[in-house]
């Protein structure tokens, strides 16, 4: 008999309150509730992201998994003081679907909006949640420099390294990685007004 | 590789855009360059905002019970996790004990601390008490046991738990369908039996959080175990 492997009530909402690096935390004690709940909340950002890259669902659930599964072994190495747990996370499932899409050699340059163009099926609380973010990243996207985003999304969402794209486009190695920082920098920006309705979390006592 | 070469490496490696090579020689200049270390924190946060901008269909069903359920089969039995959990070492005395008894972390906490208070002596009392009794329930979770009597008087045995900071004590709640009550404080050990100062029935939670030294009326902070009692009763 297992006490971990259900979700009972209770923990159901006491994990509802706690932050990305408190399941974290969570996850590094093995509470396989933890890695439910994390998936739970960016699951399906990840499986976009995998799909945006890796255009096959098949291909994109085993990037999902493995950096899922990379996050359940390791997660006792995320360090809060160097980043979010949902970047930390997002950066896993990232690295394997750029690891697969370069092994099986599928890579594609084509624009963001090319993507893949699902069309979502989830709860309405979900779907508005990441159209909402989706837009807003999309807009800060807009607003780069057409070399900047060109450089950011063909390394992001196409795998391609630095060395790739100099050649692709015909620059020097230096302009390319000039570009990326100077690409990711200006976005940081962009994203950085707060989001309406987003406060800090803190401890929140019981309610029942 | 210079280290001001290896510094503009940043962003591409927040773009996992780097070739192994590069990347392995990022990576050794990273664990001893703080101002990257920061610098890496900011542009991954700008990188992986990038993944939100994708479109998100759902992935099947199954992918979810897959992932816990590799997971599941992945979990260790001893697992050196910081920094609350101390690094596994079991003394062979500890290891007959628990072969002996059939109940490893009770066993191996008898032979435990030699500065053993008489506190310490009257809790794996109430515990031997708890585990004397024919059709209690034991409930194993990856880093110990909660055991439940058939009488409700329940008991966490827990495995190599890191003493908590300084100041700080451990403190043990049971929910049962509404706030956590104050179950017992405790400390860290090889191997520590928690007796539970409130009944777990069938259904409750037992819960372990992190307080300050004296403890406290509700816990003030994320509980780092929750275990439910799942016994029939």
């Amino acid at each position: 008999m297992r006490g971990m492997s259900e979700t009972p009530r209770l923990m159901t909402r006491t994990f509802a309150h706690l932050s990305d690096e408190a399941v974290v935390a969570m996850l590094a004690r093995s509470d396989e509730s933890a890695l439910a709940e994390l998936y739970d909340r960016f699951g399906r950002v990840a499986y976009g992201l995998a799909l945006r890259i890796l255009r096959d669902e098949r291909l994109a659930e085993d990037a999902v998994q493995e950096g899922f599964l990379a996050a359940w072994r390791n997660a006792d190495r995320f360090i809060p003081e160097r980043g979010k747990a949902s970047t930390w996370l997002l950066t896993l499932v990232h690295r394997r679907a750029v690891d697969l899409v370069r092994r099986e050699d599928r890579r594609r340059a084509e624009p963001l909006t090319d993507g893949v163009d699902a069309p979502s099926s989830g709860s309405a609380e979900d779907d508005a949640w990441l159209r909402f973010e989706r837009e807003r990243v999309q807009s800060a996207l807009k607003q780069l420099p057409d070399q900047q985003r060109e450089a950011l999304e063909l390394a992001y969402y196409g795998g391609f390294t630095q060395s790739e794209l100099a050649e692709r486009l015909g620059e020097p190695v230096g302009t390319i990685k000039s570009r990326m920082f100077t690409g990711l920098a200006r976005l940081r920006e962009l994203l950085a007004d707060p989001r309406p309705g987003e406060a800090a979390w803190k401890p929140t006592p019981y309610t029942t | 590789m210079e280290a001001d070469a290896l510094h503009d490496l940043t962003a591409a490696y927040a773009l996992n855009a780097l070739d192994a090579e590069d990347a392995g020689r990022y990576e050794a200049h990273l664990a001893r360059c703080q101002r990257c270390q920061s610098e890496l924190a900011e542009l991954s946060e700008s990188a992986s905002a990038l993944a939100y901008a994708a479109d998100a269909p759902r992935p099947s069903p199954e992918l979810r019970s897959r992932i816990l359920e590799q997971a599941r089969s992945e979990r260790p039995n001893v697992v050196p996790l910081r920094p609350r959990w101390l690094r596994p070492v079991i003394a062979a005395a500890a290891v007959a004990a628990c072969a002996a008894i059939g109940l490893g972390l009770w066993a191996s906490s008898l032979s435990g601390k030699l500065d053993r208070t008489e506190a310490d002596l009257a809790r794996q009392q109430r515990v031997a008490q708890i585990l004397a009794q024919p059709g209690s329930h034991k409930i194993a979770f990856s880093r110990g046991t909660l055991v439940v009597g058939a009488d409700g008087k329940g008991a966490l045995l827990l495995n190599q738990l890191a003493e908590p900071g300084s100041g700080r004590t451990y403190e043990a709640w049971v929910a049962d369908g509404g706030a956590p009550q104050p179950a017992g404080l405790f400390s860290g050990g090889t191997t520590v039996a928690v007796p539970l100062d409130q009944p777990v029935r069938a259904g409750a939670t037992v819960l372990v959080t992190e307080e300050k030294a004296g403890g406290t009326e509700a816990p003030s902070r994320a509980p780092f175990l929750i275990v439910r009692n799942t016994a029939q009763s």
